[in-house]
């Protein structure tokens, strides 16, 4: 019963647009659903909306591989050393607490607007989930294997890439979307807050300019975006990983 | 065959006064103790008499507190390469991520054998433990006495003088142990391996050994050292129908009853 799914939404944007045709509603901040398609045709129409979509991506998919693989591969080294873990402890502990957007004012003295100032937020943001998550998936590792792999003599670097790596992969790459949807909600905020490019900023300009078609347009578009991103991600989890990445008997 | 050449007596592995601590709590307490080449010793005992942390001291895992652990003339340090271990835990020990196979690899790759060399050694080892046709299969596709050849499989790819064996059939059923006992006896004796076999199983140990050390608990100490008299090729009827081997059986059975009451 798939389709029992769509009943309510459906329902609430059929009323909201018979609402809007009955009573005639014109406002500031409410758009009947027709008018806000109309919106989206026109953004994709005239290509605007492929421009803001670059923008906001490429500043979220260069925060989440910076902050994402500094994050991951400081995970690793801790997860494999108590002493540098317990020398980091302080400053992690008192770093990470810092709202990833409260960074903006630095960033922004040191950069300036544009990609710069936003990706180092970004990267900022990304860095925490994939050291936390990541630094727990290596100590997690059963330590057996760790001691099979002193037995047999292999050195750091094969204990990195063959016992510690394909161990922590399932748990690295939940950590790696977690921080893929971050970096779409960082890269947003700093558009709205601050940052005059990207989705973020057009959908400030759509309202300030009185336009909540366009707006609300600009908003759907950002919630399909984020959906799609994470299917992006579930989807090669389940290809790239497929043995490793449930780490049991591959069919 | 250049170790027939050396003396019979000569100690691969020698305990000297080695005294362990973990946690402030004595683990093990002036041990003494000597392995030859090509020896093949079982130690029993009651649980927490430390049989596991001898066996993790002459690999290398642990050091002593006090006396030293040698080997082949040298004081253990890190783990040596042609020192095998053979963990009770088979399923934690596989690499679940890799086939049958490529857990074996582990220990080339680990001694730097060259990539064509692998594949070839790979299947002779694999054909040696009988798991000649399960090469492609994970390790949690496999049968636990399965899963078990496996690891010694990756063990005998390290080439090793000595096999640490951990209460390596203690999970398994008892035809699946016998048959697994007869084939460590015949890769000892085929490869000159000495053996130190860590075990519960009082049977177990007189039916493997050259010599059963028998430990006492609280601290780890060891009580006595019994002499295994017994032909060779040992058989599971035959062997275990002797009359020392009962004899035996005896003795160690009233040791342990002694020990834990």
């Amino acid at each position: 019963m798939k389709w029992q799914g769509f009943i309510l939404p459906a329902g609430l944007v059929l009323t909201a647009e018979a609402c809007a045709r009955i009573f005639g509603i014109s406002s500031d901040s409410l758009a009947a659903p027709s008018q806000i398609l109309k919106a989206a045709w026109m953004l994709l129409a005239d290509g605007s909306l492929f421009v803001m979509t670059g923008q906001t991506l490429l500043s979220a998919v260069a925060g989440l591989l910076l902050g994402g693989c500094a994050g991951l591969v400081l995970a690793v080294v801790l997860g494999l050393s108590p002493t540098l873990t317990r020398l980091l402890r302080y400053p992690i502990e008192a770093l990470r607490p810092i709202p990833s957007i409260a960074v903006l004012p630095i960033f922004l003295m040191v950069y300036g607007f544009g990609y710069r100032m936003e990706i180092a937020i970004i990267a900022f943001a990304c860095f925490w989930p994939n050291l936390i998550i990541g630094q727990a998936a290596v100590s997690g590792i059963e330590p057996r294997l760790l001691e099979v792999s002193r037995v047999l003599g292999l050195g750091f670097v094969g204990r990195v890439t063959k016992i510690v790596l394909p161990a922590a992969l399932p748990r690295l790459f939940l950590a790696f979307r977690l921080a893929a949807a971050i970096s779409l909600i960082v890269s947003v905020t700093v558009e709205i807050a601050m940052n005059p490019q990207g989705l973020g900023y057009e959908l400030m300009a759509a309202q300030n300019s009185l336009r909540p078609e366009v707006m609300f347009a600009i908003l759907l578009y950002i919630g399909l975006l984020g959906w799609g991103l994470n299917a992006l991600l579930l989807f090669a989890q389940q290809r790239l990983f497929g043995a490793a990445g449930t780490a049991q008997v591959p069919r | 065959m250049d170790r027939s050449t050396s003396n019979a007596d000569d100690a691969l592995i020698a305990f000297r006064n080695v005294s362990l601590s973990l946690g402030g709590r004595p683990i093990l307490e002036n041990i003494n103790l000597k392995v030859r080449r090509r020896e093949f010793i079982c130690v029993v005992g009651p649980s927490g008499c430390g049989k596991t942390t001898l066996l993790r001291l002459i690999a290398g895992l642990v050091h002593p507190d006090a006396g030293e652990v040698i080997y082949d003339g040298q004081v253990v340090g890190e783990p040596a390469s042609d020192v095998a271990l053979i963990f009770q835990d088979y399923s934690k020990a596989l690499l679940p991520w890799r086939t049958a196979s490529g857990n074996v690899s582990l220990a080339l790759e680990a001694s730097g054998t060259p990539k064509p060399e692998r594949a070839q050694r790979i299947r002779a080892l694999l054909d040696k433990v009988g798991l000649a046709h399960h090469a492609d299969k994970y390790p949690a596709q496999l049968s636990g006495g399965m899963q078990q050849r496996l690891q010694i499989a990756r063990c005998l790819a390290q080439g090793p003088s000595v096999l640490l064996m951990d209460e390596p059939f203690g999970a398994l059923d008892a035809m699946t142990r016998q048959v697994l006992q007869d084939e460590v006896l015949r890769i000892a004796e085929s490869g000159h391996t000495s053996v130190f076999f860590v075990t519960h199983d009082l049977e177990e140990a007189i039916y493997l050994g050259d010599r059963v050390v028998a430990l006492r608990p609280n601290p780890g100490r060891v009580a006595e050292i019994f002499d295994v008299r017994l032909p060779r090729p040992r058989d599971q009827l035959s062997t275990r129908e002797d009359p020392e081997f009962m004899r035996l059986r005896r003795v160690l059975f009233d040791f342990i009853q002694e020990t834990e009451s």
